[in-house]
């Protein structure tokens, strides 16, 4: 036991002397929580619409107006040539335009059907999507008013029968963007921490051969494993920490559930990431080549873990393979702790995926390990 | 009293034998030598004795302990150091030194008057970055974190290499003082010089022992009459000298070109006349006593014909 406490002593020594690593372990994740929850937003505002009327009647204008004051949309341009607004689409000067046809109010007010044509530059295409989303929404309740004024205008005292839907958001209440973004982002940030500086540090006893120094002493496998680990463990936690406090000050960010749960999750996380980052050292010889692999782990369980786009909306194949991504299962238990609120029995079935994998990811390690070395 | 005992020891790597049916032992408290060029096998041999690495056949025991099964016992009792300095770079001279004393579970305090002798001389450089040590200042070191422990046997591999002439002389004078307190130490050295200055010697090449002897019967072994040449033109000399005799039976020596005359007894007086003749006016020839150095090349001639 004295021992571990030695290995420990030396590694907090190692990272206090390395004067690049220090900087990459606090203020880098720091600054990258504070820019990439602002910039990656996938609200888009302000986008450039033009209008193409063929109309020019009073309902026309009316819907024209709606964009105007919309916040998600800048209307740049209002012509009475399609073509004009091709153009404007191909130029980059719009991202997308709308072509209200001839005819439109005497089609509306004989209540017949009438097409709006919206074309929408869908180089992004997820862009795209959001886009004609919000354009859909605003043309319906144009409709729906329409509609009222046109019926109304009738028979005065008879309210005709229309449904509302009555949206409420749950859990974050004002769809504030952040709320959903910090704690991914922290995700990403212990993620990175516990695999790379794990897969490096032993790599790099391997690399200057202390490890057969150490190999050759009464020192047990055991005791240099957790040595290794408990460093790393603590960074993590403190990492995360110093996040979560400025998601909570500077982001307002609530955090609903119990924080014993969640800290007791994030140190199953970290084990399993650390058992990572330890076969990664044991697979390569040197820092580069570990580096390498572990580059390509983390943009698979990043890109997988459903941190930018919906679990749901992948293919099932990649579904199944993200049973074995440790952030994925992390990533849903953090939002739900930090948003939800959600109690143990709530994760239950991902934190017993998250530890298990994580047993079985170290003893694969450890297997690794006492092959080679 | 048998200190080290390697019993046809082989290890085969995926290509390459690396030692081939080896068999030694080595005394308590001698100084053996283990020579032979590069890739000879002498790192394979003290790995496998540092319990590294496992013999792919044979056994080999370290103070009565099985070297594959009693590993965890034999790593309490070696102190072993790489040819590679393999201490940690960014800790200073004396925290490395704390560190290995901690991991044998002992204190530096415990065993100072032994590391003493050695530490003592970079101790005025104890807060400085052990990589920022000179070669001779890291061998030192590393001497000092294997010895920290009172290991019975110490297994040096290549130690003098990349060490300053001065810095070398220290290092065995220390090897010497070692030695007297009973400690076996077993010492692996690319330089033959160094050779006589262990108690015994072992020729290894191509994974096989050569020999096994004391160096000055190894000097004894040698028969042959032997000249040193000089002249002006060493390069033409050594030339012409190939050509008449069997090439291996000449070598440069720094400034000296050394014969091996295996045939009748030669009078210098005639070879002298001989080489003039040939074009050589300012030979200087004389009869010489064989070095080590002749004697293992002669031993390792033997087996590459």
């Amino acid at each position: 036991m004295r021992k571990i406490l030695f290995i420990i002593q030396k590694e907090f020594l190692q990272i206090s002397r390395n004067r690049a690593m220090l900087p990459i372990i606090f203020a880098v994740p720091l600054i990258q929580l504070v820019i990439l929850v602002h910039a990656a937003t996938f609200e888009i505002k302000n986008i450039d619409i033009a209008v193409v009327d063929n109309d020019l009647s009073m309902m026309s204008n009316k819907l024209t107006d709606k964009f105007n004051h919309s916040a998600f949309f800048q209307l740049r341009n209002i012509v009475s040539d399609v073509n004009e607004a091709k153009r404007q689409l191909e130029m980059n000067e719009v991202e997308v335009f709308i072509n209200i046809p001839a005819n439109f109010e005497k089609k509306m007010i004989a209540q017949q059907k009438v097409e709006i044509s919206v074309v929408v530059d869908a180089v992004n295409s997820r862009n795209a999507g959001l886009i004609s989303g919000y354009i859909k929404e605003i043309i319906e309740n144009y409709n729906k008013e329409i509609f009222v004024s046109l019926v109304s205008d009738i028979t005065q005292n008879k309210k005709p029968a229309k449904i509302l839907t009555n949206k409420s958001y749950w859990y974050n209440t004002q769809l504030n963007y952040k709320n959903f973004m910090v704690p991914g982002i922290l995700v990403i940030l212990v993620t990175l921490i516990g695999v790379f500086l794990s897969a490096m540090n032993i790599v790099r006893e391997k690399e200057i051969g202390t490890i057969e120094q150490l190999n050759v002493t009464p020192l047990g496998k055991f005791q240099f494993i957790i040595g290794k680990l408990v460093p790393f463990m603590v960074i993590g936690l403190l990492e995360f920490s110093i996040g979560l406090l400025i998601g909570k000050f500077a982001f307002q960010i609530p955090i609903v559930g119990s924080l014993f749960l969640l800290y007791g999750v994030l140190i199953i996380f970290l084990f399993t990431l650390l058992a990572v980052g330890f076969l990664i050292s044991t697979l390569n010889n040197t820092q580069q080549q570990a580096l390498l692999v572990a580059y390509f782990f983390m943009m698979l369980f990043l890109l997988m873990s459903g941190l930018f786009t919906p679990i749901d909306s992948i293919p099932e194949w990649a579904r199944i393979l993200n049973k074995i991504n440790p952030v994925a299962y992390f990533l849903k238990i953090n939002r739900m702790i930090i948003l939800k609120g959600s109690v143990l029995t709530d994760i239950f079935k991902d934190v017993m995926s998250l530890f298990v994998l994580g047993i079985i990811i170290l003893n694969l390690a450890v297997f690794r390990y006492k092959k080679t070395v | 009293m048998k200190s080290i005992i390697v019993k046809n020891v082989s290890k085969k790597y995926k290509q390459a034998q690396a030692l081939d049916n080896i068999s030694v032992v080595v005394e308590k408290g001698e100084i053996f030598g283990l020579i032979g060029p590069d890739g000879a096998g002498k790192t394979s041999l003290m790995r496998i004795l540092s319990t590294l690495i496992l013999p792919t056949s044979g056994e080999a025991y370290l103070e009565g302990l099985n070297c594959a099964r009693d590993y965890k016992k034999i790593r309490k009792i070696i102190g072993y150091m790489p040819g590679k300095f393999s201490l940690y770079h960014d800790l200073s001279v004396e925290e490395n030194l704390n560190f290995f004393a901690s991991v044998f579970g002992t204190t530096v305090r415990e065993n100072y008057d032994l590391v003493k002798l050695i530490y003592a001389q970079i101790e005025p450089f104890k807060k400085r970055r052990a990589g920022k040590l000179s070669g001779g200042m890291k061998q030192k070191l590393a001497l000092s974190c294997a010895l920290i422990h009172y290991p019975k046997v110490l297994i040096l591999d290549e130690p003098t290499t990349g060490v300053d002439a001065v810095s070398r002389k220290e290092f065995w004078q220390i090897l010497k003082t070692l030695k007297e307190r009973g400690i076996t130490i077993l010492v692996s050295t690319p330089y033959m010089d160094e050779a006589e200055l262990c108690d015994r010697v072992g020729l290894i090449q191509g994974g096989k022992m050569m020999s096994v002897n004391l160096p000055s019967e190894i000097i004894k072994e040698f028969h042959h009459e032997l000249f040193a040449l000089t002249s002006e033109n060493n390069y033409r000399l050594m030339k012409h000298l190939k050509e008449r005799t069997n090439p291996h039976d000449v070598q440069i020596f720094g400034q000296n070109i050394h014969l091996i005359n295996r045939k009748a007894k030669l009078s210098i007086e005639v070879l002298k006349q001989d080489l003039i003749n040939n074009g050589f006016p300012n030979i200087s020839i004389s009869k010489i006593q064989p070095g080590i150095e002749d004697c293992f090349i002669e031993l390792m001639r033997g087996t590459s014909d």
